[in-house]
């Protein structure tokens, strides 16, 4: 082997590099946060919603658990413009996250629903807790708990696959690396560093993961 | 610019055909590898379990994409001719043989203690004791959740497009750019890809159901 690695020009990108591993951070996080909403609206949905809500949502899931996200992505990007919904890149790989992060927690989240004992639910009954005080503190949180390390990996997987939307340029640091490498042709070490970035980043993301359920559902539990 | 007829049909669907032929070839390969890598993670032996935690760190804690991307120009640094095709197919193998590893760790730890000292007890050696006593059983319950994964690598086949291999993603592109018709060129190749996945999805559900009955029993 005689290559000669030259890490200088990838090094001297620093800002540049710094800036793309933000709008990932950025990206992924919103995502999460809506993306979670959205399972959680739709769990709901499916388990006490009406027949036809139970079967849409059921549809939604199959069609994106069974689509690639590059797929999904194009279409977000491409096809809905064709019919005149405008967006930058950066919108519509968000909401293309949102949507496949939706689809795949919302089956991790009624998982967790459903493995709510029905007594816990009748004692909140017997309580005189109303419907949506039942679902927020009765079901919800211990929900989240028991789910939280399936969640926690959910979101990883999608940080990860965030780096698929630099193909439509929606800047994040996947797109970064590309233009740095189209600029100064070191290809090779510039995805080293960049895959090098993105492995600290899903230890951060675990560690934070770990730091937030130490704090918040880290409770006692009798069973 | 045309407008998306028979044969733009007809080009996509051709193009699915080798969107299977990578997905066969990960699964492969990807299958020797995390058989390897399972092994290792269930060793008493020091390096082999080192080596194959690192090996699952380091291809589960960075995106597909960028693994693709560091074969596809990493194997001309090291002096290897390569195109988009082996590149794909190498990172797919790599990157589903840390999936499939770490699934199968899961279902090799499944199996109870007493199997493995009973094997001990008859002094089976490492090998006998994994091919006869641990691996079979392990394989029972390994089954739903590798056809499962089997959907993660057709999909993750997707991003080889990016590398410019004429799979079925990268068809599509073809097709869009020609006829500019976004809507239908890139719902029928998600039908394909839907069509491709969602036999496999049910197959897998319907089996993890009837394993659980199984077990409940």
């Amino acid at each position: 082997m005689n290559y000669d690695f030259q890490f200088g020009p990838v090094f001297d990108a620093w800002p540049l590099l710094l800036h793309g591993t933000w709008m990932t951070i950025q990206l992924s996080f919103l995502a999460m946060l809506i993306g979670l909403l959205v399972a959680v609206l739709c769990a709901w949905g499916k388990t006490a919603g009406p027949a036809p809500l139970r079967w849409l949502i059921n549809v939604y899931i199959e069609i994106i658990r069974n689509t690639p996200f590059l797929v999904q992505l194009f279409f977000f990007f491409f096809a809905l413009p064709a019919i005149g919904i405008r967006w930058s890149p950066y919108m519509a790989a968000l909401v293309a996250m949102v949507v496949n992060l939706g689809a795949y927690a919302t089956e991790i989240v009624r998982a967790g629903i459903e493995s709510i004992p029905k007594g816990q639910i009748e004692a909140g009954l017997a309580l005189n807790l109303s419907r949506i005080e039942i679902f927020r503190f009765v079901v919800l949180k211990p929900a989240l708990r028991a789910i939280y390390p399936a969640l926690t990996s959910q979101f990883i997987l999608l940080m990860l696959a965030s780096s698929v939307v630099s193909v439509i340029s929606a800047d994040d640091l996947t797109s970064v690396a590309a233009n740095l490498q189209s600029e100064t042709f070191r290809s090779f070490e510039i995805y080293i560093v960049v895959t090098g970035i993105y492995l600290a980043l899903t230890l951060a993301f675990s560690y934070v993961f770990r730091v937030v359920f130490q704090h918040t559902l880290n409770y006692p539990d009798r069973r | 610019m045309r407008t998306f007829g028979y044969t733009d049909f007809w080009f996509i669907l051709e193009a699915a055909q080798w969107t299977v032929l990578l997905s066969i070839i990960a699964f492969i390969g990807g299958g020797i590898v995390g058989l390897l890598v399972a092994l290792g993670r269930t060793a008493e032996n020091r390096t082999a379990l080192a080596l194959s935690t690192g090996f699952i760190q380091i291809f589960r804690g960075t995106p597909l994409l960028l693994q693709l991307f560091l074969v596809f120009f990493g194997a001309p640094v090291l002096g290897l001719e390569i195109n988009p095709w082996i590149a794909a197919a190498l990172a797919l193998t790599l990157n589903s043989g840390s999936f499939l590893g770490e699934i199968w760790r899961g279902c090799i730890q499944a199996i109870p203690r007493g199997q493995w000292e009973a094997a001990d007890a008859l002094g089976l050696s490492y090998r006998d004791k994994m091919r006869d006593v641990v691996l079979p059983q392990a394989l029972k319950i390994a089954v739903p959740p590798t056809v499962g994964y089997l959907v993660q690598i057709v999909k993750g086949t997707s991003l080889a497009a990016i590398i410019g291999f004429t799979e079925l993603t990268r068809a599509g592109q073809i097709i869009n750019n020609a006829t500019f018709q976004p809507m239908i060129v890139f719902s029928v190749v998600a039908v394909i890809y839907f069509f491709l996945c969602w036999p496999l999805s049910l197959l897998a559900a319907h089996m993890e159901r009837r394993l659980s009955i199984s077990r409940t029993r």
